[in-house]
C-alpha cells in the first residue's frame, strides 16, 4: 500500500445523488488495485456502479482481464472495506458489458502508473508507437516481451538509459 | 438472417451444450498451456504461456458459469469442472492433445487462436446477451494471443532448419484436429439458426484466410486436414483427455469441496 490516491473534491460526484453513494465513492477511492497498488480501483475504471438498495448498497464491477487473480481480491477488499466504514450488506456483481478496455483507466491513474514505473497504455484510438521510457522519457524503447508479472503488463527496455520497464498493455 | 424475421426456438439443453463447448475448449487447453510454466525455453515464453492459461481459464470460468444456468441443473463453475467425467466434457479433441515441443504447442495455440477471433467476433453478436458479453470481452485477448502465436509460428518456420522441421511436423500431425471446428453438427446448427450462435462457415474462411498468410510468411506448407479424428465437442476424446483430468481433478475428488 504505497501512494494512495488524493480524495476527490466535493464536486466529483459522478452520476450519484445521496450522502451514502458520495462516502461509498470516496471510499473506493481510497482502495488500492491488488497488484499494482499504485493505482486505485476508481483509477483502474473496475468500479462500475454504486446503487444504494433498500438494506446496504450494491456494487458494480467489471474484470479487467478474464483470468485475472485480482478479481476475487478486488471483490473481498471492497466488501471489508465498506463494511469496516459501517455499511452493510455489500453486495457485489459482476458487469461484463461494456467489456472493460484500458481507456478506462483515468487521467490521475495513468499518471500514478507512470510515476510508479510503469508505462501507461496509451488510449486505444492513439497511433501503435512504442511507450515512452517512464525514467527518462525516451521513445527509443523495444519490447522484451509481450507478457509480463501479470496478465495486463508487458515487458520494455529502454534504449536510451538502458532500464527495463513495465508496459501495461492495451487492449 | 433479416431484421425482425422469426428465429428458430432453440432447447435450452441445446445451448447450454453450445455454451459448454466453448467453456471445456478453454479450460482443457488452460489446463494444458499451465504444464508449461517453468518448462518453456526461455523466461519471457514462460511467462507468455502462463498468461495465456490464464486467460483461457478466465474465459472458461465465465462460460462454465453461464452454462450451469442455462442448463437448469444450477451447478457452479467448479462442479463442472471438477465433477464431470471424460465422456461429459465438450472440448475440441486439439486442446487435449500432449503438448509435445515449443513448435507443437505453439501450432496448437495458433490453430486455436486462428478460430478464437473469428468466433468470438461473431458471437459478440448473439442474441444470448451474456454470451455476447462474455466473447466481447474474450475477443480483446484473443487478439493478442493470435498476435502472440503467429509471430512465434513465422519465427519457428523461417528460423533454422530444425525449427521450420519441427513447426512443419506439428502442424502435419495436429491439421486433423482442426476438422471439427468447422464442421458443423446439429447443435451448431439449430444455434446459428437461433441466433446464438456463430456460422462456421464464416469462421472457416476467416480462419483459413489468416492461415494461409501466416503459414506463408512462415514459409510453412498448410496441409489439408483429413477426415477421421475424434469429435471431442460430442464427447469423444483421444485417450489423454484422462490424464488432463487426472491431475486438474484430483484435489476436488480426494477431498470434495476444498478451498483455499
Amino acid at each position: 500500500m504505497v501512494a494512495v490516491a488524493p480524495l476527490p473534491d466535493a464536486g466529483d460526484c459522478r452520476d450519484c445523488a445521496g450522502n451514502l453513494e458520495r462516502r461509498v465513492w470516496a471510499l473506493l477511492d481510497e482502495l488500492p488495485d491488488p497488484e499494482i497498488p499504485v493505482i486505485s480501483l476508481t483509477d483502474l475504471g473496475v468500479i462500475r456502479h454504486v446503487r444504494t438498495m433498500p438494506q446496504g448498497v450494491q456494487i458494480g464491477v467489471t474484470p479487467t482481464y478474464t483470468g485475472c487473480p485480482a478479481t476475487a481480491m478486488i471483490r473481498s477488499s471492497v466488501i471489508d472495506t465498506l463494511q469496516a466504514a459501517g455499511i452493510a450488506p455489500v453486495q457485489v456483481v459482476d458487469v461484463l458489458e461494456p467489456a472493460w478496455s484500458t481507456d478506462w483507466i483515468t487521467e490521475r491513474g495513468a499518471t500514478a502508473l507512470r510515476r510508479f514505473g510503469i508505462a501507461p497504455p496509451r488510449r486505444r484510438s492513439a497511433p501503435i508507437l512504442p511507450p515512452a521510457c517512464p525514467q527518462c522519457q525516451s521513445t527509443s524503447t523495444e519490447q522484451v516481451s509481450e507478457f509480463g508479472s501479470t496478465p495486463c503488463k508487458s515487458l520494455y527496455r529502454c534504449c536510451e538509459c538502458l532500464e527495463p520497464f513495465e508496459h501495461f498493455k492495451c487492449i | 438472417m433479416p431484421v425482425g424475421a422469426m428465429r428458430a426456438a432453440v432447447p435450452k439443453a441445446t445451448h447450454a451444450e453450445y455454451v459448454l463447448r466453448l467453456a471445456d475448449t478453454s479450460l482443457i487447453l488452460a489446463q494444458r498451456l499451465g504444464e508449461w510454466v517453468g518448462h518453456a525455453p526461455a523466461l519471457e515464453e514462460d511467462l507468455g504461456l502462463g498468461n495465456l492459461a490464464l486467460d483461457m481459464l478466465g474465459q472458461a470460468r465465465l462460460l462454465l458459469t453461464h452454462a450451469g444456468q442455462l442448463d437448469g441443473t444450477g451447478r457452479s463453475e467448479d462442479e463442472l469442472a471438477f465433477f464431470r467425467d471424460g465422456p461429459q466434457f465438450r472440448n475440441f479433441t486439439l486442446v487435449e492433445q500432449p503438448n509435445g515441443d515449443f513448435a507443437h504447442s505453439l501450432v496448437r495455440q495458433y490453430f486455436i487462436d486462428a478460430w478464437q477471433v473469428p468466433m468470438f467476433q461473431a458471437l459478440s453478436g448473439s442474441v444470448d446477451e451474456d454470451l455476447a458479453a462474455i466473447a466481447a470481452k474474450s475477443l480483446r485477448e484473443a487478439k493478442y494471443h493470435l498476435r502472440f502465436s503467429s509471430g512465434w509460428l513465422v519465427r519457428l518456420g523461417d528460423g533454422t532448419h530444425e525449427s521450420h522441421a519441427r513447426t512443419q511436423a506439428a502442424a502435419d500431425s495436429l491439421i486433423r484436429f482442426t476438422r471439427e471446428m468447422f464442421e458443423p453438427d446439429a447443435v451448431d446448427q439449430a444455434c446459428l439458426d437461433g441466433g446464438i450462435g456463430a456460422d462456421l462457415r464464416e469462421v472457416q474462411a476467416a480462419w483459413l484466410a489468416d492461415a494461409r498468410r501466416v503459414f506463408a510468411e512462415a514459409t510453412l506448407r498448410l496441409p489439408e486436414a483429413p477426415r477421421g479424428a475424434p469429435v471431442g465437442k460430442q464427447g469423444a476424446h483421444s485417450e489423454y483427455l484422462g490424464y488432463v483430468l487426472t491431475g486438474m481433478q484430483f484435489m476436488q475428488r480426494s477431498y470434495p469441496g476444498a478451498e483455499w
